[in-house]
């Protein structure tokens, strides 16, 4: 139904099409979509035409580096192409984004590793659909360490790190976890029992 | 239950599975005890300084006031009873567990009650975080849902002819659910699979015991794979669809850690 839609649409004209295009975006509905693309009608020429080209410029220049599969302009990538960087040290992350929330931090200087998702057997995600094999490889190939599991506190986050877990411990490398406990701002009488407990357990001295 | 009220309502429920939505809310799978399965939608809950979000975990036990929306209803409160620790720390009850909840989401429909499946599983959950077997758990739990949900497969006498079952290897046929005796095999065209006695006798077992008794079974790898073969078989006739988390438990399941552990060492 809903494809039925877009190809009547793509019919209509230009103004409908961008709407539905737009539709297609995360996070933005029918209205939303409406707004923007009049918002795109009065908009000057030389803007909309920089703003279509950055598009095009994300989609033609944008690959996977070839070493920790972040996404970067050129392959390797800015930080595994640093050799000011600990090379022993491995970061495994879900998405690229976390390696920029890291990198903000400026408190890690090892490399990373981006698998591209996690593993969620309720959705049908396995450890295939993942870039476990190269992560694997690099361990081999490398004078790797310690690899920092770093994955979301959730159910999926931890069921991939148990994941790599069970698959790196037989090579004999330091796996780590980032603490857990209270978020900064938050409040103790809101925190879940798992998050409380595990403050508690990793309390330190003062 | 569910006539009686109008805007708001608390239930206590086992979060099953959740999915993103929108800009920072998701939609949750709830089972509740009174109103069978419930989807609902938390806002916020995926920005880091939600107060909910660390409470609705799947698998979580949970306690939460929802307000009646014109299509999804809104999860306004949720406090976590039990997060079965145990359960999140060992990748094979994780995903023995994700599994469970696969099989009440599949068989259940929503807003339809049903106390029993709810009683079920709790103590699935309850008897996950404790056992040291959760294959045999798995395989208990499943044959008990095939009956709450009115699948029990008949196991004692043939489908077709209602004739007692001679003590031997027999066929379980999915699509009339139970076993077909040899002399009605010929007329039946249906997919069938083999099931010998003691897997017939293990099932029989499952099908009228508690759960203590039926983790007590001493039951060897060989057996847990011949129960999965069949009642997977089965489950999956009966959902017309594979079951997503089958895969994964498949892969940690610790009786067959090699093939787990094929991608490290390819020799």
């Amino acid at each position: 139904m809903n494809s039925n839609n877009s190809h009547r649409r793509q019919d209509a004209g230009p103004v409908a099409r961008l709407i539905d295009e737009l539709h297609k975006l995360p996070g933005i509905g029918p209205k939303s979509a409406q707004r923007l693309a009049y918002y795109f009608i009065r908009m000057p020429e030389a803007e909309a035409r920089s703003l279509a080209e950055a598009v095009l410029a994300v989609k033609e220049r944008i690959t996977l580096c070839t070493i920790c599969c972040d996404i970067t302009e050129r392959s390797p990538c800015a930080v595994c192409d640093d050799t000011t960087r600990d090379r022993s040290r491995i970061c495994v992350v879900e998405e690229a984004l976390d390696v920029r929330a890291l990198e903000r931090t400026r408190a890690y200087n090892g490399l990373y590793h981006v698998l591209h998702g996690v593993i969620s057997p309720m959705n049908g995600v396995g450890p295939d659909e993942l870039k476990i094999k190269s992560l694997l490889e690099r361990i081999k190939s490398d004078e790797v360490e310690e690899i920092f599991l770093a994955m979301n506190p959730n159910v999926e986050g931890e069921a991939t790190a148990m994941y790599l877990h069970q698959l790196l411990a037989p090579l004999g490398i330091k796996l780590t976890r980032p603490a857990r406990g209270l978020p900064a701002g938050g409040d103790l009488e809101y925190a879940d029992d798992l998050t409380l407990s595990r403050a508690i357990e990793g309390r330190q001295a003062f | 239950m569910t006539g009686g009220r109008i805007h708001g309502y608390k239930t206590e429920a086992v979060v099953l599975r959740h999915f993103p939505i929108g800009e920072a809310d998701r939609l949750f799978v709830l089972y509740t005890p009174n109103m069978g399965k419930v989807r609902a939608v938390a806002r916020g809950v995926r920005r880091p300084k939600s107060k909910m979000s660390g409470h609705l975990q799947p698998l979580n036990r949970v306690a939460v006031s929802l307000t009646e929306g014109r299509d999804l209803d809104i999860i306004t409160e949720a406090e976590a009873i039990a997060v079965y620790p145990s359960i999140r720390n060992d990748l094979t009850k994780l995903s023995a567990a994700m599994f469970l909840a696969e099989l009440v989401d599949g068989f259940s429909e929503e807003r339809s009650s049903s106390p029993s499946v709810y009683k079920l599983l709790t103590s699935a959950l309850d008897l996950a975080e404790v056992t040291d077997n959760p294959i045999q758990l798995v395989r208990y739990i499943q044959t008990r849902i095939l009956q709450m949900s009115g699948f029990g497969p008949e196991l004692r006498q043939c489908v077709a002819c209602d004739t007692p079952l001679e003590p031997q290897t027999h066929l379980f046929s999915s699509s009339q659910g139970g076993i077909i005796c040899p002399n009605c095999r010929s007329e039946s065209g249906h997919t069938l699979m083999p099931i010998p006695l003691n897997v017939l006798k293990v099932l029989r077992f499952f099908q009228q015991n508690h759960a203590e008794k039926a983790l007590d079974l001493q039951l060897n790898a060989q057996l847990l794979g011949e129960l999965e073969r069949v009642l997977d078989g089965y489950t999956r006739f009966l959902l017309e669809r594979d079951m997503k988390t089958a895969e994964f438990l498949d892969l940690v399941n610790p009786h067959r850690v090699k093939k787990a552990f094929s991608i490290a060492d390819p020799t």
